[in-house]
């Protein structure tokens, strides 16, 4: 098998057995082994080409072709997702119990199109997986589709995201004015003007994907999906593959002035506000997610200030780290029924290697010496420090509320929240679904994985690593030891006074800074409303216009047949009735004088007649006479008229 | 060839039409027959199709008809008309399927879909101006026909408002017709020649007023706003098969009528018409997405979303038009994408107008209002609805994502301002999805209690049309081969 095949079935194995696998009779019970054999292949696969690099493509729309390559990045990013993917999909045999040829097969379906971003190489390609990927997890976030409110969170991500979208769609119009093609490596060659727009494009279409401050609310609602969804799709792929396009569009940023700027800000902006807005969640899922949009912050700092080997490793940790914490949550969701922090207190304690699973990937997640967010944040931060002290700054704080949203996790789940009884607690059991009290071994198993991996893959920013890997062209910024030094210190810190003293909980971070109310008052309502008013006109004004114009003709018609009866065909009737008394005048008329006259001038014309028999005597020398008395006639008459 | 297509299911119509002692099964099957044997003309008309020159046709035939104004038979294909009569063929194919359970006079219907089939496909091959029109008035009567025979509600009244509007419409297009004839030296109705002899070229005037009497019949037929207000009637009182004709057929042979006529025979008047024409689209694009954003019935809301879809059409054929801005490769990848959108609405809609009437069958109303949690009973029906839905809101891995894609970066990179219709594609995903939501999940409610789930022909019919769109929007590359040297001659032509 060459590389090219490999690249190929990478894609074109999930996606066809994800589309097949919800049609197919009999497919709950064989999705679980179908699925996870297909997943496993799949895993193989994106090893296979991480390391062989191909590069494929084949005739698509005019001007560009549907192509796929594996790069320095993409090989980081692209083993990653196929074995999250796998990982939960293990988690899931176990977790979801019903419609597992519908889920197995999205999940698959979802896997594919996420490798295809990864891999893609032109805006053509990287759109279709893009929204691709988006209308999976609208089916998956709705996926228990008997619940409204699941259903209507899947449609707030779906049209969140597509919004952002439509970014890509500008992007690669202005590709096709800009002169320079729609590649994606490309792109930064785009003549200048047309190249901001791009940049515009992409930029907001990552945003949006990555849940970056404006649209990180969607990803709040997103939590209503099955656990293993948000393992997948707010860690690893989706949520994630927003900070890989920006990773990858690095160079297009850099070649505008202001787009490697305005992303780094942005980034590290909701690093810092959704931090805050972390701390304050009470539901354990809440709290994983917006945890996701503040760590995709660093990510996109990173894109933002060009350290693209610190962001591909602090995704790729991140997602690791995320998933095990997202499956945690799920299996404790299934085995006690609720995800409110307040009920779930102790619940390391009950089932033990899951608990310390769960503590390792938290304490990933606070940034503890040596687990793998604390380097990979530090990579990112030594490039935000070299832009900006600023930034750096803000990178800071928001690494030290990381630290406190996961000390509060852990403060949790060993002792539970400050302050409440077990009765408490035992008034949450149970209260999203029937709990089983029960967590299996593969619930476990792929937690303790992800987790080990999420404690070992700070190797990644090694500057020997970077170097091999080959993922920033230039030479990549390396934290100095200080830096490292400040932010484990800080990380301990806080790690300590959260477990001493809990942590506070800002009442006005509580709903997501309020984004999607405001997004419901300022663009959907008034859209909603300008909708019932267009179909009013177009009903009452438009139609009747239409209806009206017909109705006057209509009216004009019965004016016309109404002069027609009354006027013309009077006219008609009493030019008849004279046409009728001229003509019996005219009989009489006709009698009397015409019929008499007639009558008179044939007796005239027989005279006549006799008169001339007269000189036919049959003599010609008369006739002779006779023409030279005619031809003279002639001649005077022709003399004088003239 | 051509004239076979064309023919024969005219001449299976006048058959149908003369035996009434044929069965109500024997008919629907003879209508799957002779419409299944027309596709496979079809396809062998595809398969040995080649390119031809720019400005000539393939398959052309050409016999004498009425002389004396020099108008004759002619017809022929090429990239714009051919996938459009492989669209017929198909649609018309899946209605006959979809109605093999239908026992309202099957025989008639039959005769009466396979004489629109004829006349349908007689128009996309037509080569000559009073042919064309010809084949433009005939549909207009037989759709007045299926409305007003076989539809619901206020159909005689949503039928003649159909026939009236469109009738009004194809007169102002024979005027343009004649405004054409008139000018050409020697006078012609033959559009071959006319487009090599540019009658209105060099008189600015009078090509506005022929070109704007040709634009207002094909706008009224599209149809665009402000001419659209006679589809939600005719589509909503309309029999599923109808509404599937009218909407993937009927409509087409407006747009079609521009990238045929208003353009290669009138391009200076057409630049000079260009920005209008963009500004329509523009306007019907997202005017007719949030129209269908406020209805409560499925099918008035799939009937004010081909007002948008058709918007798109008109915007990138008059962003072709904007000759000198931005490169010449994106005009013709707008015309391009404005012929791909002709047959992916066709197919999109067409399905989805079918499934509109498995509501108006089973449960005798279309109000999205009265259902509730219907995947649970009708889980295939759902499926089918799903992806049609997600078809006919542009995803990609469907043939909506392969025009809609095209018409934008062609229209956009010309004319930045198109920018705007990108609204279009969010509206139609939220309301598509509402409705989704509405009927199909939550609890079961309504008239979903008992609702019988498709049956094998209807699931078939809808079926076909979707995999197709699947296909083409997967494996775009046979349809755009086909395509895209004919729009590559539209962009050309407009330029002269």
């Amino acid at each position: 098998m060459t590389m090219d095949t490999a690249l190929w079935l990478l894609v074109l194995l999930p996606a066809v057995v994800g589309a097949v696998l919800p049609l197919v009779p009999g497919r709950d019970r064989v999705a679980a082994p179908v699925s996870l054999a297909t997943s496993a292949l799949t895993t193989v696969l994106a090893v296979v080409v991480a390391f062989g690099r191909p590069a494929v493509g084949v005739a698509f729309l005019a001007g560009s072709r549907f192509a796929l390559g594996v790069d320095a990045l993409s090989a980081m990013i692209v083993p990653t997702v196929a074995l999250v993917t796998l990982l939960v999909l293990v988690f899931s045999a176990a977790d979801i119990k019903r419609s597992q040829g519908r889920f197995h097969g999205l999940m698959l379906l979802f896997s594919a199109a996420a490798l295809v971003t990864a891999t893609a190489g032109t805006l053509p390609t990287l759109l279709v997986a893009w929204e691709v990927m988006g209308a999976t997890s609208y089916a998956l976030i709705g996926f228990w589709w008997r619940d409204q409110d699941r259903v209507s969170a899947g449609l707030t991500a779906f049209l969140t995201t597509r919004t952002a979208d439509l970014g890509l769609y500008v992007a690669a119009a202005a590709a096709l004015a800009g002169g320079a093609g729609l590649a994606l490596a490309d792109l930064p060659a785009a003549q200048p003007a047309w190249r901001q727009v791009i940049a515009a494009g992409v930029l907001v279409a990552a945003l949006g994907k990555a849940a970056q401050l404006p649209f990180s609310f969607w990803l709040s609602g997103a939590m209503k999906g099955p656990s293993p969804v948000s393992a997948l799709l707010h860690s690893a792929a989706m949520v994630a593959m927003g900070g890989y396009l920006l990773l990858r569009a690095q160079p297009l940023l850099a070649a505008t002035s202001w787009a490697g700027p305005a992303a780094a800000w942005v980034g590290a902006l909701t690093a810092l506000l959704l931090g805050v807005v972390a701390l304050a969640q009470r539901d354990l899922k809440q709290l994983l997610a917006a945890s996701t949009s503040a760590q995709l912050g660093f990510v996109v700092l990173g894109a933002g200030v060009g350290t693209v080997s610190g962001g591909a490793a602090h995704l790729v940790a991140h997602a690791a780290t995320k998933a095990a914490l997202f499956l945690a949550a799920g299996a404790w969701l299934s085995a006690l029924g609720t995800k409110q922090l307040a009920g779930l207190p102790g619940v390391a304690r009950r089932w033990r290697a899951l608990g310390i699973f769960a503590t390792v990937a938290a304490l990933s997640l606070a940034g503890l010496v040596p687990l793998s967010l604390w380097a990979t944040k530090d990579a990112v931060l030594a490039g935000a420090l070299e832009a900006s002290p600023w930034l750096y700054a803000v990178g800071l704080a928001a690494a030290a509320l990381s630290a406190a949203y996961a000390g509060k996790v852990l403060v949790v789940i060993w002792r539970g929240v400050p302050g409440t009884g077990p009765g408490e607690a035992e008034g949450h059991l149970d209260e999203e679904e029937p709990g089983t009290r029960h967590v299996g071994l593969l619930e476990q198993l792929p937690v303790g994985i992800l987790a080990a991996a999420a404690a070992v893959l700070g190797l990644l920013t090694l500057p020997s690593v970077v170097a091999r890997s080959g993922v920033s062209a230039a030479s990549p910024v390396h934290p100095g030891p200080v830096e490292l030094v400040v932010s484990a210190v800080l990380a301990l810190l806080v790690l300590l006074l959260v477990w001493r003293r809990y942590v506070p909980e800002p009442r006005w971070a509580l709903d997501w800074l309020g984004l999607e109310r405001g997004v419901r008052a300022v663009v959907v309502r008034p859209t909603l409303a300008l909708a019932e008013g267009l179909a009013r006109f177009d009903d009452r004004v438009l139609d009747r216009a239409v209806t009206g114009t017909a109705s006057a003709v209509r009216g004009a018609a019965g004016g016309l047949s109404r002069f027609d009866d009354r006027v013309l065909d009077r006219a008609v009737i009493g030019a008849a009735g004279g046409v009728q008394r001229t003509a019996a005048d005219a009989g009489a008329f006709d009698d009397r004088l015409v019929d008499a006259g007639v009558e008179g001038l044939a007796g005239q014309v027989r005279r006549l007649g006799r008169l001339a028999r007269r000189p036919q005597t049959g003599l010609l020398h008369q006739y002779y006479l006779q023409a030279i008395a005619v031809l003279a006639v002639g001649v005077i008459v022709l003399v004088v008229v003239r | 060839m051509l004239s076979l297509v064309v023919f024969l299911p005219l001449a299976a119509a006048v058959v149908l039409a003369a035996v009434p002692a044929l069965g109500h099964r024997v008919a629907a099957w003879a209508w799957v027959g002779a419409t299944a044997l027309d596709l496979a003309l079809v396809v062998a008309v595809w398969a040995g199709y080649r390119t031809p020159a720019a400005g000539r046709l393939a398959y052309e035939e050409q016999v004498p008809w009425i002389p004396g104004v020099n108008s004759s038979y002619h017809v022929g294909i090429d990239g714009l008309s051919l996938p459009l009569v492989a669209l017929t063929a198909v649609i018309f194919l899946a209605c006959a399927v979809y109605s093999l359970r239908d026992d309202d006079r099957p025989r008639t219907r039959a005769a009466l879909f396979l004489f629109l089939q004829g006349v349908s496909t007689g128009l996309f091959v037509s080569a000559d101006l009073i042919l064309f029109f010809l084949f433009f008035d005939l549909s207009i009567v037989g759709m007045y026909f299926v409305i007003a025979g076989w539809g619901h509600n206020n159909a005689a009244r949503s039928a003649l408002k159909f026939f009236l509007y469109t009738f009004l419409g194809s007169l102002a297009l024979l005027v343009g017709f004649i405004g054409l004839y008139v000018y050409a030296d020697p006078h012609t109705f033959d559009m071959v020649e006319l487009a090599a002899q540019l009658p209105l070229n060099g008189s600015p005037v009078a090509g506005g007023w022929v070109l704007a009497a040709i634009i207002v019949g094909l706008a009224v037929k599209t149809p665009t706003v402000p001419f659209h207000t006679w589809l939600p009637p005719a589509h909503t009182d309309a029999p599923a098969t109808g509404s599937a004709v009218l909407a993937g057929v009927l409509l087409k042979m407006g747009t079609y009528g521009f990238v045929r006529i208003a353009m290669p025979l009138l391009p200076q008047a057409w630049r000079a018409w260009a920005w209008v024409m963009v500004i329509v689209g523009i306007v019907s694009v997202l005017y007719g997405a949030l129209v269908a954003l406020a209805q409560t019935d499925l099918k008035r809301m799939i009937a004010y979303t081909s007002v948008n879809h058709m918007g798109y059409i008109v915007m990138a054929v008059g962003a072709a038009g904007l000759v000198g801005n931005g490169p010449a490769e994106a005009r013709s990848i707008a015309v391009t994408g404005a012929v791909t959108q002709m047959v992916s609405h066709g197919l999109i809609t067409g399905a989805l107008f079918l499934l509109a009437g498995v509501f108006h069958d089973r449960a005798g109303t279309y109000d999205l209002g009265a259902f509730g949690g219907l995947a649970g009973p009708a889980p295939r029906l759902a499926t089918l609805f799903a992806v049609g839905a997600f078809a006919s809101l542009g995803l990609p891995g469907l043939s909506g994502f392969i025009a809609e894609f095209q018409v934008f970066t062609g229209s956009i990179a010309v004319a930045p301002v198109s920018a705007v219709a990108l609204v279009g594609i969010l509206v139609t995903a939220a309301l598509f999805l509402r409705a989704l939501q509405r009927v199909f999940t939550g609890p079961e409610a309504g008239h979903s209690a008992g609702f019988t789930d498709l049956r094998p022909a209807e699931a078939w019919a809808v079926g076909a049309l979707l995999l197709l769109s699947l296909l083409i929007g997967v494996l775009p590359r046979p349809l755009l081969d086909v395509i895209e040297p004919a729009a590559r001659t539209v962009a050309e032509l407009v330029g002269r």
